[in-house]
């Protein structure tokens, strides 16, 4: 498979980046960290928008920029989609001359994707006679990947095109950028840090950090990344503790683990004791419980925890942040909440049905 | 206009012909500086607007007396021109452009920072070249900023009077525009003929202005 090379070092004055990007050409590649941490100046560079000074880029068998030899193709001349953060539609023609002013500057030879596949897979056949300015920012979004789309490129680059949209928007727009993937099969590169929207719509992830890549993988195996935990947030990681291993049970099968006083029961591990190990605890793994530590229970991990913070996150459910002498959040329905009684200063105890060593994690 | 004479004709071809060749000079010229100014971050950029803002504070007469020095057989574009260049029409578009520079360059860079470089972008990565997407998004985009121009800097070179009488001289038929025409005839008291020439020039300049408002409320150009 195709791949795309790319090598970046370039010093702002606030800021550096400093990325080595080996992905494949395939799918939906998100780009992925909290904001500041360099993903539009990445993409640009891609594009070719900004210019490393010793960058070197490589897209399949086409070298894009290589500075030693002194070359950097203009983004023009590259088969490059880009969606910006903003739609930039042009405000002096209407839908359709939007649509159609990258397709005229392509040759026909190389218009493989058609006006009418793109007007119907972004259902903007109602639009086409419309002024940009009448135009909603969803709509507006939505021309400007058709507008991109209709150059034929060979990589689509995607510049958070959701962030400037509201939630329901959002939401109306996933379907048409999955839709890129199944229908058209170009290449997409997504930048976002929408931990929701990279899980709706990445095959894999690169985690940029401070200008630098953290980590670049299948979804799965970046999600289950220690370095994700700074750019995660807490959508579904309950947990990430430092323990060390504190006494093998070879007998049941398990290995007991120690951290800030507290004991997790593990899978019978392999690493020495003494050893210190990372474990991931998924929120929804968890559950709650108020009264005596010794009452009767199947479940081995019983942590004291003291309630911080109650989140809701829909009608039903809520998240509650503990702390266990680490933070840990449990994922509660709201009728277990109220049952409960809880408020925040409460000690509760927190059943952990399952605790996942790092190199165990799976989606 | 029965108080107008031919000689007074004559001036008014003079001053529209000195306006359009300067108003063209100055957008060739002017398109690329003002683009430049707008987008560079140059440390020498407030010295090169200053220098452009120069002609609004300087009086006319320094200016003036440069340019003749400057067009004068002996001066640097007199000798590049091998043959004095002062009261010429010549040397007239030569002054005209510095003294309205200002009055075409301000508008332009408004206008271009303003567009800001995010639809040149998107034009790029819709496959148009630099220049293609200076014709087809920049200048549609930042047309008001072009009206204006065109607009001021005509109106500024018909007003002109101090610069154009230190290098044209009021040589009828070659130098003598309208402003100095009324000159001429308040120094031998055909006041009559200097009213309708006033008059002239008073309506015009309030028309051009007000064409000039006008267009900015007529046309807004939605930027989204």
């Amino acid at each position: 498979m195709s791949r795309l090379l790319a090598r970046f070092d370039v010093r702002f004055p606030t800021f550096h980046l400093n990325v080595d990007l080996d992905v494949p050409v395939s799918g939906i590649t998100a780009i992925f960290g909290p904001s500041g941490s360099g993903k539009t100046t990445l993409l640009r560079c891609l594009a070719g928008l900004e210019r490393a000074p010793n960058g070197f880029m490589q897209f399949g068998n086409d070298v894009w920029q290589d500075e030693k030899m002194g070359s950097c193709l203009p983004l023009y001349k590259r088969p490059i989609g880009y969606v910006f953060q903003e739609p930039r539609l042009f405000p002096h023609y209407n839908v359709r001359a939007n649509l159609l002013y990258g397709y005229h500057r392509i040759s026909s030879g190389e218009r493989r994707i058609a006006i009418e596949q793109v007007v119907e897979i972004l259902g903007i056949g109602h639009l086409l006679e419309r002024h940009i300015h009448k135009l909603s920012g969803g709509e507006q979004q939505r021309v400007a990947i058709g507008r991109a789309l209709l150059t034929s490129p060979k990589l689509l680059l995607l510049d958070e095109p959701l962030a400037s949209l509201d939630i329901q928007r959002k939401q109306e727009l996933l379907p048409f950028i999955l839709r890129l993937r199944q229908d058209l099969a170009i290449p997409v590169i997504y930048v976002s840090h929408a931990i929701s929207e990279i899980l709706q719509l990445s095959d894999r992830v690169a985690l940029l950090k401070d200008g630098t890549l953290a980590g670049v993988g299948s979804l799965s195996e970046v999600l289950t990344s220690l370095k994700f935990r700074g750019g995660f947030g807490s959508h579904r990681v309950g947990a990430i503790l430092d323990a060390h291993v504190a006494r093998h049970e070879p007998q049941y099968g398990l290995t007991q683990l120690e951290f800030s006083g507290q004991h997790l029961f593990v899978p019978l591990h392999p690493s020495a004791i003494g050893q210190s190990v990372r474990v991931h605890i998924l929120s929804s793994d968890v559950s709650l419980a108020i009264g005596k530590s010794n009452a009767p229970t199947s479940v081995l991990n019983v942590l004291a925890a003291t309630v911080q913070e109650i989140r809701e996150i829909d009608h039903s459910s809520v998240e509650i942040l503990l702390d266990i002498g680490a933070p840990l959040v449990a994922g509660i329905t709201r009728k277990s909440l109220v049952l409960l009684g809880l408020k925040p200063g409460d000690r509760v105890f927190a059943h952990i049905k399952t605790v996942a060593l790092n190199e165990e994690i799976t989606d | 206009m029965g108080a107008l004479t031919d000689l007074d004709l004559s001036a008014l071809w003079v001053s529209v012909r000195l306006a359009t060749v300067t108003v063209i000079v100055l957008l060739i010229v002017g398109t690329p500086l003002a683009w430049w100014l707008a987008h560079t971050r140059s440390r020498i950029r407030p010295v090169i607007e200053a220098m452009v803002a120069l002609p609004i504070v300087l009086p006319p007469t320094v200016l003036g007396f440069y340019i003749l020095v400057a067009l004068g057989p002996y001066g640097p574009l007199g000798r590049l021109a091998d043959f004095s260049l002062a009261f010429t029409f010549t040397g007239l578009v030569i002054a005209s452009v510095f003294y309205s520079v200002p009055f075409v360059i301000q508008p332009l860079q408004s206008a271009f920072e303003a567009v800001g470089t995010a639809p040149l972008e998107a034009a790029w990565s819709l496959r148009a070249s630099r220049w293609d997407a200076f014709l087809t998004v920049i200048s549609p985009i930042a047309l008001r900023g072009y009206i204006s121009a065109i607009v001021l800097g005509f109106a500024h070179t018909m007003g002109e009077f101090g610069v154009v009488l230190m290098v044209g001289g009021s040589i009828p038929g070659e130098t003598r525009v309208l402003s100095t025409t009324i000159f001429e005839h308040v120094e031998v008291m055909e006041y009559a003929q200097a009213h309708a020439i006033s008059a002239f020039m008073l309506a015009f300049s309030f028309l051009v202005l007000l064409a000039v408002y006008v267009t900015n409320r007529r046309f807004p150009i939605h930027v989204s």
